[in-house]
């Protein structure tokens, strides 16, 4: 018999090392971040101004009414944009797309120049289910678009998906530069959490709850994203699990649209960053990209808020940069690859 | 074939094709049209005095002629040096670059040297600039190992977005006053032309121009590759270095005129590779400058005149080319 | 039993299973052989339920492969199909781990770890079980998709070219392996091969097919000689008995 089926000499197994130091590091930021987050902006509202004001000061009411929802909001956002890249990346088996990529956030968007060209006076929810219809349909349209590319071809997909962004993009623009409505554009389409202030901010729990359902379903997208035969094999309905996805991908990125516009690249850097730390098991890896997006998307927030303190600077911008200069290092860095 | 057209017993369509294969008749077909849309943009419609209508358009009409030329130009030249048919250089986001430079001058040098300073200078110190850093952008992505052209393509797509960004928060860092000299500065349209722009984009591309023809035959060398035209005797490396220089002012300039456009030098790159159907740049060059033209122009009065969409140009022109560009990326995909 | 009646499956126009009926799973290893195109992938998409004939079924212990519920049928049926790609990265212990998944849905159990482990360890994966996929050589990662396939505890495996890209030691591996599951576990391998000499040296049955039908289906000694080989492959082809094995030479 070879060696394969004798056994070999046991060598110790040199484990992967457990990385909750690491984890319990990523609490800590996020703790840290999320109070600093509290206590940054205009007014006054710092932890002895709570405590000597009492309840019914005004730091505690902004407190209440705007910092803590911002905070929450920016978390959640963090969270749950880079949950809807790995969901994503899954359906389509390429760690280079994102809602973003795909044409989904332009969907979106275009969604919500018609829900307020349309139906102006419509409540925030009749927009963000509008603008979650489009983004459905934008994930549908790009799932068509791409089977026509060969599944290796790893950077045509995102290409792709971006293309079909433009194009949507120009249609949105068109109508929005028609109708004067290129300033309500400007406001979607360039991601900021500055004028989040209670009872403006809440649609975005929805996007925490889809965190939720996608870490239920984690092993089922995990299968997903090993390819249909496989999905079948094990048992798997896959067109199910593809529909679940892109619901899930489709209300987080209209609810982050809704409450702050769209923040780019964050989908794609996050879920790829985790991915090379401990891999795509996804019940393992959603911990980890809501921790980090949540850590990423709030830190650059506070740099938004503190770079020409006291006025801020849109958020999408500061993620755009630094996204954008991760991305390229991670397109790059694979220079030794075949393609 | 040549006895045929000596004794002239071909049938008519034959020779009708025999011409049409002739791309200097072609490139003249082209011109015909060209001027056609000119005459007609110059007198349809005109409100008031006839004299008054040409003089404004006809500073419409050159400043089209100037974006046709530097852009038609600095793609096809950028398609040949990188040997491809879909990266363009907006796409591989240069005009976002320029637009960063341009903001970063105004950002360190404030907008009282931005007025101030004589045009001129200003303008070829944001040239220079940007020259030099695109060469080493070129040479940081295209030198070295060969990338494929996809990842070049993606990787273009996030440096514009970087760039963008990057101005934009340049922008945002900028005094109000100062950031309004610079975009008035810097999004002249294209059917209200600012006459000293005209006057200075013009001057840099015609010299760009002029640098073209001695180079003709060895980019028609170049189409064949690097080791080939290495192996025939070309200096590669001081050719591209010219060639990319020339490609970054054609670039400066037409973005100073109409700001990016993304997709509007690859369509008419890859319309005039067909229509001129030869590889030979003393074709190509031309037919895309023209084809350029006729897209602009044309463009312009069916949208006036049939749509009255007077501004909306370029939002078309995206539309049409994102759609174009998604073809032949498939295309090329499914191969 | 894996029973398949008048089985057909066409693309655009052209015939790939042409009415198709046998019955798979008496013997151990069953090898099946026929040139490129003669519909050995269809025939196992077709009853791995991913692709869905014109006409026929194919029924699985009795229970009809397109009205069964999926989940049940993946845990007496497995089917590795050629060429796997997978661009997400897994370790070799996620991979086995999630081919229990018809069985836990993804909430493991001690039995599943337990299986997870034997499979791990049948294969000699052990020094490998927290190594990326992608880290992996060809045979390491053949063998990993393998291990889940085996820790998919099915009483049916079926394995579609597994032997491609191998170089010479690791294909006599796993067909070795394959041969152990199918002595000491009672696992029903049906294996494509392309080497007929694998194919008689290590199989029970071996079924040749051409242009969408069976056109053999016997034991090694039958199907080991020059004429039957030709009729299937078209080409020439001379067999020998080295130590009393047949042989196949076909490379004159």
């Amino acid at each position: 018999m070879t060696d394969l089926l004798t056994r070999r000499t046991p060598t110790p197994v040199p484990a992967r090392p457990r990385r909750t130091g690491v984890g319990v590091l990523i609490g800590a930021i996020l703790g840290i971040l999320a109070i600093a987050s509290l206590f940054i902006g205009v007014s006054d509202v710092s932890p002895l101004a709570l405590l000597t004001g009492g309840p019914d000061s005004s730091a505690a009411f902004l407190l209440v009414t705007s910092r803590i929802p911002r905070t929450v909001a920016v978390l959640l956002a963090g969270a749950s944009l880079g949950i809807a890249g790995l969901i994503m990346q899954m359906l389509v088996r390429n760690r280079f797309v994102e809602p973003g990529t795909t044409g989904v956030t332009e969907f979106a968007t275009l969604g919500m120049l018609i829900s307020t060209v349309f139906w102006p006076g419509m409540a925030v929810v009749g927009k963000m289910a509008v603008a979650a219809v489009f983004g459905l349909l934008g994930t549908w349209v790009f799932l068509r678009v791409v089977r026509a590319v060969p599944v290796r071809q790893l950077v045509l997909v995102p290409l792709v998906g971006i293309m079909l962004g433009g194009i949507v993009g120009s249609v949105t623009v068109f109508f929005a530069y028609r109708l004067d409505l290129l300033q309500s554009l400007g406001q979607w389409s360039q991601g900021s959490f500055a004028s989040v202030m209670q009872g403006r901010y809440e649609f975005v729990w929805i996007a925490g709850a889809m965190v939720v359902v996608a870490w239920f379903a984690a092993d089922r997208f995990s299968v997903i994203g090993m390819g249909e035969d496989f999905a079948t094999n094990l048992g798997l309905d896959y067109r199910r699990v593809v529909a679940v996805g892109m619901v899930i991908v489709a209300l987080i990125t209209a609810s982050v649209l809704v409450t702050s516009g769209v923040i780019p690249f964050l989908g794609l850097v996050v879920p790829n960053v985790v991915s090379l730390i401990i891999g795509d098991n996804a019940r393992r890896s959603i911990p980890w990209i809501a921790g980090l997006g949540a850590v990423f998307v709030i830190a650059c927030d506070i740099i938004a808020r503190l770079v020409r303190f006291p006025y801020e600077i849109p958020l999408s911008v500061i993620v755009g940069i630094i996204g954008a200069a991760l991305f390229l290092w991670l397109l790059l860095r694979r220079r030794g690859r075949a393609h | 074939m040549l006895t045929d057209t000596v004794t002239g017993r071909t049938p008519a369509p034959a020779r009708l094709g025999a011409l049409w294969a002739r791309p200097g008749l072609r490139l003249a077909l082209l011109a015909v049209v060209a001027l056609t849309l000119v005459a007609v943009y110059f007198f349809t419609d005109v409100p008031g005095s006839l004299a008054f209508a040409v003089k404004i358009r006809s500073l419409t009409v050159l400043a089209m002629l100037l974006v046709a030329t530097a852009v038609g130009v600095s793609t096809v030249v950028f398609h040949t040096i990188t040997q491809n048919r879909i990266l363009t250089p907006s796409i591989m986001g240069f005009d976002a670059f320029y637009v960063l430079v341009s903001t970063v001058i105004v950002f360190f040098l404030g907008s009282a040297s931005f007025l101030g300073a004589d045009p001129l200078t200003l303008w070829l110190v944001q040239v220079v600039v940007m020259v030099a850093f695109s060469v080493f952008l070129f040479t940081w992505l295209f030198g070295g190992k060969r990338r494929s052209i996809h990842l070049m393509l993606l990787v273009g797509i996030v440096l514009g977005t970087f760039f963008r960004s990057f101005t934009e928060w340049m922008q945002r860092m900028l005094d109000p006053l100062d950031f309004q000299v610079l975009s008035d500065a810097m999004f002249a349209s294209l059917t209200r032309p600012d006459e000293t722009l005209l006057l200075l984009t013009g001057a840099v591309v015609l010299l760009a121009c002029a640098a073209v023809p001695p180079l003709l035959r060895i980019l028609d060398v170049l189409t064949l590759g690097e080791p080939a035209a290495v192996g025939l005797g070309v200096n590669h490396r001081r050719t591209l270095l010219m060639l990319f220089t020339i490609v970054s002012v054609m670039i400066a300039a037409s973005t100073a005129l109409v700001g990016p456009i993304l997709f509007f030098g690859l369509i008419v790159a890859n319309l005039a590779y067909s229509y001129a159907g030869t590889f030979r740049h003393v074709w190509t060059l031309p037919t895309a400058v023209l084809i350029g033209v006729i897209c602009l122009l044309g463009g312009q009065i069916v949208l006036e005149q049939v749509f009255n969409l007077g501004g909306s140009l370029s939002m078309v022109i995206e539309f049409a080319g994102g759609l174009f560009f998604l073809y032949l990326v498939l295309r090329k995909g499914a191969r | 039993m894996i029973v398949l009646d008048g089985v057909s499956k066409r693309y655009n126009g052209h015939t790939v299973l042409d009415e198709v009926s046998i019955a798979f799973g008496a013997e151990g290893v069953t090898a099946l052989i026929g040139p490129n195109g003669a519909g050995k992938s269809t025939l196992f998409g077709v009853v791995g339920r991913l692709i869905r004939p014109e006409a026929g079924r194919v029924a699985v212990d009795g229970s009809d492969v397109a009205t069964a519920r999926s989940s049940d049928l993946a845990k007496t049926l497995a089917v590795l199909r050629q060429d796997n790609h997978i661009a997400a990265r897994l370790t070799v212990h996620d991979l086995v781990e999630f081919g229990r998944f018809p069985h836990s849905k993804g909430r493991l159990t001690v039995t599943d770890r337990d299986h997870v482990d034997r499979a791990i360890e049948y294969l000699a994966l052990d020094d490998f079980r927290n190594r990326f996929l992608d880290e992996l050589s060809g045979g390491q990662r053949q063998r990993a998709f393998i291990a889940m396939v085996l820790a998919q505890d099915t009483k049916y495996i079926l394995l579609d070219e597994p032997l491609n890209n191998l170089d010479l030691r690791h294909m006599t591996e796993i067909m070795k392996l394959l041969r152990r599951m199918a002595d000491e576990l009672g696992k029903r391998v049906i294996v494509v091969l392309h080497d007929i000499n694998f194919a008689a040296t290590y199989s029970d049955r071996i079924v040749a097919m051409r242009d969408g039908r069976v056109v053999a289906d016997a034991g090694a000694a039958e199907i080991m000689r020059p004429e039957v080989l030709e009729a299937v492959y078209d080409t020439k082809v001379d067999v020998r008995q080295i130590d009393g094995r047949p042989v196949a030479l076909y490379y004159s």
